[in-house]
């Protein structure tokens, strides 16, 4: 039982970082549609930015597998 | 026409998968416990990903690496895996000392009674749930003249936390990770020693051979990592850098070659938590004035909050480490375990063996999903590379940065 439930943990920290990378891929996209000549700091922001979303994601899959 | 011969080529590698499903089933019947009956994809995807004290290629070649083993009462010893005769399922054969193979690691016979000293024939193992703390654990047990015996797995330093804990004995051996992890590094050695001699060779002539591969990736880590990140001091950096990142991507694509052991290196735990013990401790040992100011007095806020901040600041010292280790082992580890998830559809379609039909229908499924998985993990383990790399150099440029505008703290604009 307690393994189900760290299922939907982790499926639900999924969600979160689903929104928040995409959120920073359609925004940066945005921005390099708007300035091309920016793409190289922009993509290099979007993947710190995405990096540490996935931070935040990792840990809370981490905890639901130490939870199960 | 090209149409046929992609269909003959899709034929053939599913002709070849249907021999493997075979012959892993008749492998089944060697003295193996009965958990083989039902194939269950998580345990095995496990197994895969997982360390081991022999380097196995295709179920077929069983390469022993050399063993090094730690306990209390019978001191440090020294010994080949081939001792263990490991087969199928890198289960060993014989014991050794009082050691035995299972499931590629090695255990030691917590009973009294077994034969310690010398080698001696196993008839195979089993394994029981038990209640060891309040959690489930699974506990092996090696069979020998009718009777079971105990198993002890190896000591693991995660204090219980990842189902480990200090147990009989203490496993330093070399393995399959550890060779893995030197012939990468001989091969890097190899590659960058090539491109250093051409370049002192031929000073003012366009780059050839290895230095076609090293010259673009390294002045991108300079020009796009290391100089805007760092600033004016990237060069005391930038060997770090480098390393860490022609090391993790030389291991990441090393366990993407198929059929080679496919070793997860850099979805191990312990190898990424050196790395990110290796990123703190360069971070924090260049971090100036600055760096420390604002972690435990900020400046251009209340009293209150610089508190509140510190102790946030505190815990952020120790989760950016963290979570560089855990992303790194968590990105490859998924990669691995979805491409055995799909391999596993092939078994379960075809009931472990017992459908042909099933396992053609797993096969034609399972070959284009794998390929796709394995064209997504050679992107990621780029990604990865360069996220680790790019992160440490941002740790590293905020901890040594130069601030000019303290006027703007004082003024409570600037953060």
């Amino acid at each position: 039982m307690t393994g189900t439930f760290a299922a939907l943990g982790a499926g639900l920290a999924v969600i979160g970082a689903g929104l928040g990378i995409g959120m920073v891929g359609g925004k940066a996209m945005e921005a390099i549609a708007r300035q091309p000549e920016a793409s190289g700091d922009i993509r290099s922001g979007m993947i710190i930015m995405a990096a540490f979303i996935e931070g935040a994601a990792l840990i809370a899959i981490l905890l639901s597998i130490l939870m199960a | 026409m090209k149409y046929t011969k992609i269909f003959v080529a899709f034929l053939l590698f599913a002709l070849i998968n249907i021999s493997f499903v075979k012959g892993a089933n008749d492998g089944h019947d060697h003295g193996h416990d009965d958990h083989h009956a039902a194939f269950d994809p998580g345990a095995t995807a496990i197994h895969h990903i997982s360390d081991a004290n022999v380097y196995s290629i295709l179920d077929a070649v069983r390469i022993p690496l050399p063993m090094i083993l730690y306990s209390k009462d019978k001191g440090l010893e020294m010994f080949s895996s081939g001792k263990f005769h490991a087969g199928h399922h890198e289960d060993g054969h014989n014991s050794y000392n009082g050691y035995v193979l299972h499931h590629g690691s090695v255990h030691r016979v917590a009973d009294a009674g077994f034969p310690m000293e010398g080698s001696v024939e196993i008839e195979g193992f089993s394994h029981k749930e038990e209640e060891v703390n309040g959690k489930k654990r699974d506990i092996y047990f090696a069979k020998y003249q009718g009777k079971e015996f105990r198993l002890d797995a190896r000591s693991t330093m995660d204090g219980g936390i990842l189902g480990g804990g200090f147990t009989s004995f203490i496993d330093f051996s070399i393995t399959k990770n550890v060779v893995s992890m030197i012939l990468v590094s001989l091969l890097l050695i190899w590659l960058f020693r090539r491109a250093a001699v051409a370049y002192s060779k031929n000073p003012d002539k366009a780059p050839s051979g290895a230095q076609g591969i090293i010259e673009p990736i390294l002045l991108f880590i300079r020009d796009d990592v290391a100089i805007p990140f760092i600033g004016k001091k990237y060069a005391t950096f930038l060997p770090f850098l480098l390393s860490v990142f022609f090391f993790i991507l030389g291991l990441n694509l090393w366990g993407q070659v198929p059929f080679l052991g496919s070793v997860n290196v850099t979805g191990s735990l312990s190898v990424t938590m050196v790395l990110a013990i290796l990123v703190f401790i360069l971070v924090n040992v260049n971090g100036n004035g600055h760096y420390w100011g604002h972690i435990f007095w900020m400046p251009g806020v209340p009293v209150p909050i610089k508190i509140l901040l510190a102790c946030v600041e505190v815990m952020g010292l120790f989760i950016k480490p963290l979570t560089l280790m855990l992303r790194l082992a968590g990105n490859i580890s998924a990669g691995h375990i979805a491409i055995l998830s799909f391999i596993g559809l092939i078994f379960i379609f075809g009931k472990s063996g017992e459908s042909l039909g099933g396992s053609l229908v797993g096969t034609a499924v399972s070959i284009p999903l794998t390929m796709f998985m394995m064209a997504i993990e050679i992107i990621v383990a780029f990604v990865q590379a360069f996220v680790f790399t790019i992160l440490t150099a941002s740790f590293i440029g905020a901890a040594t940065e130069e601030h000019h505008h303290d006027h703007e703290h004082a003024e409570g604009i600037h953060h």
